[in-house]
């Protein structure tokens, strides 16, 4: 089994939305002050879902990552927790773009790559909550595509894949090549072991410019957007919180629920 | 592009009714398409979905395309897809709108790429620029901490509207409307997965989608044992059980009761959120409810910040205590 793993750096999302800070002037978010960034949360999980498909019938993981200022110990992270291969591709040309122009850029890298049976992304990635880069690769290679998957098992160059539903999920069999995006339903991405940290370190990722992947910068990055932002601002929450006290928490709870039936909230 | 005109709204069909979405993104694209002085169309898709065509119609649609297909019967990306295109390239919409639902997630995006181009999921607020005319999408970004607006130049544009974030027309049985029958001209060996089952997980009690109440617990609530001291008092208020992610994670509940961004959508009259920090991505799910109670023991946490009332403690004191105080309210 072959998996390539699509997934990238962010602004950690669990970050107290306190320090949460936009600069207007240039439309961009401020990443908090010490705060280190991360891997996006649901590409993690796709990184765990290609682990568990190798645990239970081998095959090598290619994680890829797109974008700028990536810290090498960030990055490599899928690297330790057990993917064999990291490709980066880092290179301005690559910057400020959106969902389209994003899968363009991926897509080019996985057919370069060549070998793939079954490509995993996040459902959404936790800054700009697209939730479209893995539908937009399967569109571009032509291929099957599975979103909001919670479990996967492959046999026979085939996979049978559970999707959420609305009240429930569905079991979807598919033929592989195929591309799945997770969700977290797939269970708690795995600790990197110090041997996998360790190993991390000495691998050096395969970092790749437009050029070596024979994309013409005018169709990756800001230029090759489809979507234009116009605005971005933080939500004003108006509202003011009454505290309910009382001399116990007992008593507090008792007064709230008074005051709730006096507002005639139930 | 000065050839796309008016705007479509794309039906879900659930258990071979109109599902609630439609309705809402009719009542929200008959404001769009008034504005731009454009038509309304609908568009099911389906197997045996030609019966819902009055019912679009009194929503709002002046035109329903339909594209009914045996092969269509269960929602699948690669046949939906191609129906999709066919009656957007038949009918060259400005706009296609679909639901932020598990289905519209999953069309949307593949659809807009078909097309050409790329679609602004979750939208919260979608408006007609006066000069322009563009889309202008408004839609959370970092979790919910902030929103953006989003624009495109390539036609169609293609979004998805978040639940309840748009208000249905009155239904008028009176309405007038003409229906387009679009032939899916499938093949099934086009249709590369095949589902093999479906599995309803049931909640007991009231959905939480249809909940005026939710008694919500988060990480804090610390296992299932203390999710039943939810139930209990959930089921005095004729509430609804909901929760945030990492229960879920932990299987103390089901995963269906996970509110938020990548979760359900709820607008209750009271939200009760137990040991839950509030962070953006829960928020997402519950800022549309009409009062919000905190219960938490950090007085700093981003829930207490957004809530009407909140109660500083540990909840484990806290709610036998409220529970005993609402039944005893109730009798009298
Ligand atoms: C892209 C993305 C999508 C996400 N989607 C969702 C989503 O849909 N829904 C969702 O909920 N999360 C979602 N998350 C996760 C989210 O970021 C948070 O991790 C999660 O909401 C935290 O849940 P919590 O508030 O229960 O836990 P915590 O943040 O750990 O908060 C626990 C709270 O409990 C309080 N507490 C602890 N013990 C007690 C006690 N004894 N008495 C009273 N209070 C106590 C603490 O003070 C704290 O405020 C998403 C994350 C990402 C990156």
């Amino acid at each position: 089994m072959n998996m390539i793993v699509c997934v990238k750096q962010v602004i950690d999302p669990e970050a107290p939305p306190a320090t949460f800070k936009i600069d207007t002037s240039t439309n961009q978010v401020v990443p908090p002050a010490g705060m280190s960034p991360v891997i996006d949360p649901y590409g993690e999980y796709a990184v765990e879902a290609a682990l568990k498909i190798k645990d239970a019938v081998g095959g090598k993981i290619t994680a890829i990552s797109l974008g700028t200022n990536q810290l090498r110990d960030v990055v490599k992270k899928p690297l330790s927790m057990g993917a064999d291969e990291l490709v980066l591709l880092e290179d301005e040309a690559y910057d400020g773009g959106d969902s389209f122009s994003t899968a363009f850029a991926l897509a080019a890298v996985i057919k370069k790559i060549g070998e793939y049976d079954l490509i995993l992304c996040g459902r959404e990635a936790s800054d700009w909550n697209a939730g479209q880069v893995g539908s937009g690769i399967a569109e571009i290679l032509g291929l099957p595509s599975i979103t909001l998957v919670k479990k996967i098992d492959v046999a026979d160059g085939k996979a049978r894949i559970e999707r959420l539903t609305s009240d429930g999920y569905e079991v979807i069999e598919v033929s592989l090549p195929a591309v799945v995006t997770v969700s977290n339903e797939i269970g708690e991405p795995r600790y990197p072991t110090i041997k996998g940290i360790m190993g991390a370190k000495k691998k050096d990722p395969t970092v790749w410019t437009p050029a070596d992947v024979g994309l013409d910068p005018a169709q990756i990055g800001a230029a090759g957007r489809k979507t234009k932002m116009l605005k971005l601002f933080q939500p004003a929450h108006e509202g003011q919180v009454e505290i309910i006290e009382g001399e116990s928490p007992e008593e507090s709870a008792a007064n709230l629920a008074s005051k709730l039936r006096e507002a005639k909230i139930f | 592009m000065a050839d796309n005109k008016g705007v479509m709204a794309y039906c879900e069909v659930a258990d071979g009714k109109l599902a609630a979405i439609g309705a809402e993104l009719l009542g929200g694209g008959r404001k769009l398409a008034d504005d731009l002085g454009e038509e309304l169309v609908a568009v099911l898709v389906g197997s045996g979905v030609s019966g819902l065509v009055q019912e679009a119609i009194a929503l709002g649609a002046e035109k329903v395309y339909v594209v009914d297909d045996e092969l269509l019967k269960e929602y699948q990306a690669d046949s939906y897809v191609a129906a999709m295109e066919k009656v957007a390239m038949q009918a060259m919409p400005r706009i296609i709108m679909l639901g932020q639902t598990n289905v519209g997630r999953d069309l949307a995006p593949r659809l807009a790429f078909r097309l050409g181009t790329a679609a602004s999921l979750d939208c919260l607020e979608l408006a007609i620029d006066a000069d322009s005319k563009a889309l202008l999408q408004t839609k959370p970004v970092y979790g919910g901490n902030a929103y953006a607006v989003f624009t495109t130049e390539y036609y169609p544009q293609v979004v998805t509207a978040r639940v309840k974030s748009m208000q249905p027309l009155e239904r008028d049985d009176s309405r007038k409307g003409e229906v387009i029958n679009v032939d899916a001209g499938l093949d099934a060996s086009a249709i590369r997965t095949r589902v093999v089952e479906k599995v309803v997980e049931e909640v007991e009690g009231i959905k939480l989608e249809d909940a005026s109440i939710i008694v919500s617990g988060g990480r804090g609530i610390g296992g299932a044992d203390g999710f039943k001291q939810l139930e209990e008092l959930a089921k005095i208020l004729k509430a609804a059980v909901g929760a945030s992610r990492p229960p879920c994670d932990n299987a103390w509940v089901p995963a269906g009761l996970q509110v938020g961004l990548t979760g359900k959508i709820v607008s209750p009259d009271l939200y009760i959120a137990i040991a839950i920090s509030g962070s953006s991505q829960h928020m997402s799910g519950c800022s549309g409810s009409k009062n919000i109670v905190a219960i938490n023991k950090d007085p700093e946490a981003n829930i207490v910040k957004q809530a009407r009332f909140a109660v500083i403690g540990d909840w484990k004191k806290i709610i036998p205590a409220f529970t005993e105080k609402i039944k005893e309210l109730m009798a009298g």
